[in-house]
């Protein structure tokens, strides 16, 4: 068993709703699986599974070599759960939060006093310990809510889309325990909407759609397959639209798409073209209010690999919705 | 970020495989509960008010018609206000828990290495300090009235401790109403629809003699019967023994099943 995270054929339904359809998942040692797909794709129950909150209908998984179903507490003493709204106690200072997590996993009152000293160090919460976590801003609550995960030195962490509604600093401080604690070996599966986080920390990608995986591979690997970056044109005059249409193909060598209000866009493979395209247009004689070079979003990774946008025909996932 | 200091290689004894005891993790989510009791102060005002609130209803509204003299009502009265409270106060934790368990915190306790029981169990521990609450207002409130006991201090010491065991495992029932229903409210709902019945159809307020037969039959096979029979007469005399058989039969019963109860709708509960 290479894998430290090891999943085949994971199957969950809800009623009628089929959370996960037969998902494969797998992790060496030390690095970061990123699971990347919108709301309701399935990400957080493949990670309910995988810690042990929920019990698949058909497939294995397992941790470390540790079945998930089988030896569920053999795996939650190797794994860290951050979850998708900070699963700390807001009743309770920070402190007490850490405390009250040593404790339950055996530490004596000192020891647990001593790591969680630590960790509000390491989280640059030091001064906040003492307040009731009620009083923490956003950033601060998911940080707490890593150090809490971390309380037990976790070889495997489960980070369910742990910047998600983190202003751009607070983000950064994540990427950046996440990067130190893969340093220092930890596995680490993470989802995510954003396909820039994905990009910035993990090592392999696979992306989610309505509970199947449509997707594996590096963030170059599916880049490559997406198209890297999109150029998007929108000329002055909508009359001008097919003669746009024809200098995107020929410079690009691929079909355009336009959008309600005349914006084309292609996927192109750098932002050299640019130039091209615009010198072409400009020979047409044609007036350009809008031309742009933009890196792709999750919609482009989604409609490249699915055909579909990320917000269409996704079936709400009731359990996402409520976690 | 501050500077990410690396682990040691070695794990230290913070992190003992498979945890603490079941006993021990308890006792750290009862603490936490308490924690949250010392900050937030008026989660006790319904204990610390409701003895009051009753002693005054019943011993000044109804003691005249009942015994012809109030202080005579209040004698009969402390011992089934005593079970009274106590069981109203069980029902808080149904409530507690049903909005408790719906935050990410619970995910956090279900991650971890320890026993399955232990938020529960925590739970129920931690009401501990709303019974003694309850009970210590209500004692302090009708010895200001001039109740005394006629058993001594540890007869009457038993007697609360008795009482408080006995809502321990009453408090299970709720657990379980708590774990299965979705909305806080309707678990209040259900608690006072069972709890009204076992009370006022009890010795609590009445003698039962004064009952229409088949309502006597009732009373004497509720438990809360027997538990204010075993109250009264370490607080007041009379036979305790044959009572207190049945409180703790009944306490038992309570256990076996509803903790397994409780324990299926928490696993179910996701």
């Amino acid at each position: 068993m290479d894998n430290t995270i090891e999943a085949t054929g994971l199957e969950l339904s809800y009623g009628s709703t089929r959370a996960l359809a037969g998902v494969d998942l797998s992790a060496p040692a030390g690095t970061v699986l990123g699971v990347l797909g919108p709301n309701g794709a399935g990400k957080t129950t493949a990670v309910r599974v995988l810690a042990t909150l929920l019990r698949a209908d058909a497939g294995t998984a397992r941790i470390c070599g540790h079945d998930v179903a089988r030896e569920p507490q053999r795996v939650r003493e190797l794994i860290g759960l951050t979850g998708q709204y900070a699963s700390v106690d807001e009743d309770l200072t920070g402190r007490q939060n850490l405390v009250m997590i040593g404790r339950l996993l055996g530490a004596s009152r000192t020891d647990a006093h001593a790591r969680a000293t630590e960790l509000l160090a390491r989280f640059s919460l030091s001064d906040a310990g003492g307040r009731s976590a009620k009083t923490y801003s956003g950033g601060m609550r998911r940080r707490l809510d890593l150090a809490a995960s971390l309380v037990n030195r976790p070889r495997v962490l489960f980070l369910d889309e742990p910047t998600t509604g983190l202003d751009p600093r607070s983000r950064n401080e994540v990427w950046d325990t996440v990067r130190g604690l893969v340093d220092d070996g930890t596995t680490v599966l993470l989802t995510t909407q954003y396909l820039e986080e994905a990009d910035e920390l993990a090592d392999d990608i696979v992306v989610f759609d309505e509970g199947t995986v449509v997707a594996r591979g590096t963030s170059d690997e599916l880049k490559l397959r997406t198209g890297a970056r999109t150029l998007t044109v929108r000329p002055r005059d909508r009359a001008d639209q097919p003669v746009v249409l024809q200098v995107l193909e020929q410079v690009t060598g691929a079909v355009p798409t336009t959008d309600s209000r005349g914006t084309s866009s292609v996927p192109v493979p750098s932002e050299t073209l640019l130039g091209t395209v615009l010198d072409r247009l400009t020979v047409a004689g044609v007036a350009v209010s809008e031309l742009a070079v933009r890196l792709p979003s999750l919609d482009d990774v989604f409609f490249a690999l699915t055909g579909h946008a990320a917000e269409q025909g996704v079936p709400t996932d009731p359990q996402e919705a409520l976690a | 970020m501050t500077t990410l200091t690396a682990p040691p290689a070695t794990r230290p004894a913070t992190t003992r495989p498979g945890g603490g005891s079941a006993l021990q993790q308890s006792l750290t989510l009862a603490w936490r509960n308490v924690v949250k009791i010392r900050h937030q102060p008026e989660a006790l005002m319904d204990v610390s008010l409701q003895p009051i609130v009753f002693t005054v209803l019943f011993v000044f509204v109804f003691g005249g018609a009942i015994s012809g003299d109030w202080h005579d009502y209040l004698t009969y009265l402390v011992p089934g206000i005593l079970a009274q409270t106590l069981l109203f106060a069980t029902g808080g934790i149904g409530t507690a828990l049903n909005n408790d368990i719906s935050k990410g915190v619970f995910d956090r306790f279900r991650s971890l290495p320890i026993a399955r029981s232990a938020p529960l169990v925590g739970a129920v521990l931690a009401d501990v300090v709303r019974y003694v609450t309850a009970v210590g207002v209500l004692l302090v409130f009708v010895s200001a009235l001039g109740f005394r006991t006629t058993e001594g201090l540890p007869a009457a010491a038993l007697a609360v401790l008795v009482a408080i065991a006995f809502a321990m495992c009453l408090s299970w029932v709720f657990v379980w109403i708590g774990l299965t229903v979705r909305s806080a409210g309707a678990v209040q709902g259900i608690g006072f629809l069972a709890m009204f019945p076992l009370v006022f159809g009890s010795n609590a307020l009445v003698d039962p003699a004064t009952l229409p037969g088949w309502l006597q039959a009732f009373t004497r096979n509720n438990p809360v019967t027997h538990l204010i029979e075993v109250v009264r007469g370490l607080l007041l005399g009379g036979p305790v023994a044959e009572p207190l058989a049945w409180t703790a039969g009944w306490a038992a019963l309570l256990l076996v099943v509803f903790v397994p109860l409780a324990m299926r709708a928490y696993r179910r509960r996701v």
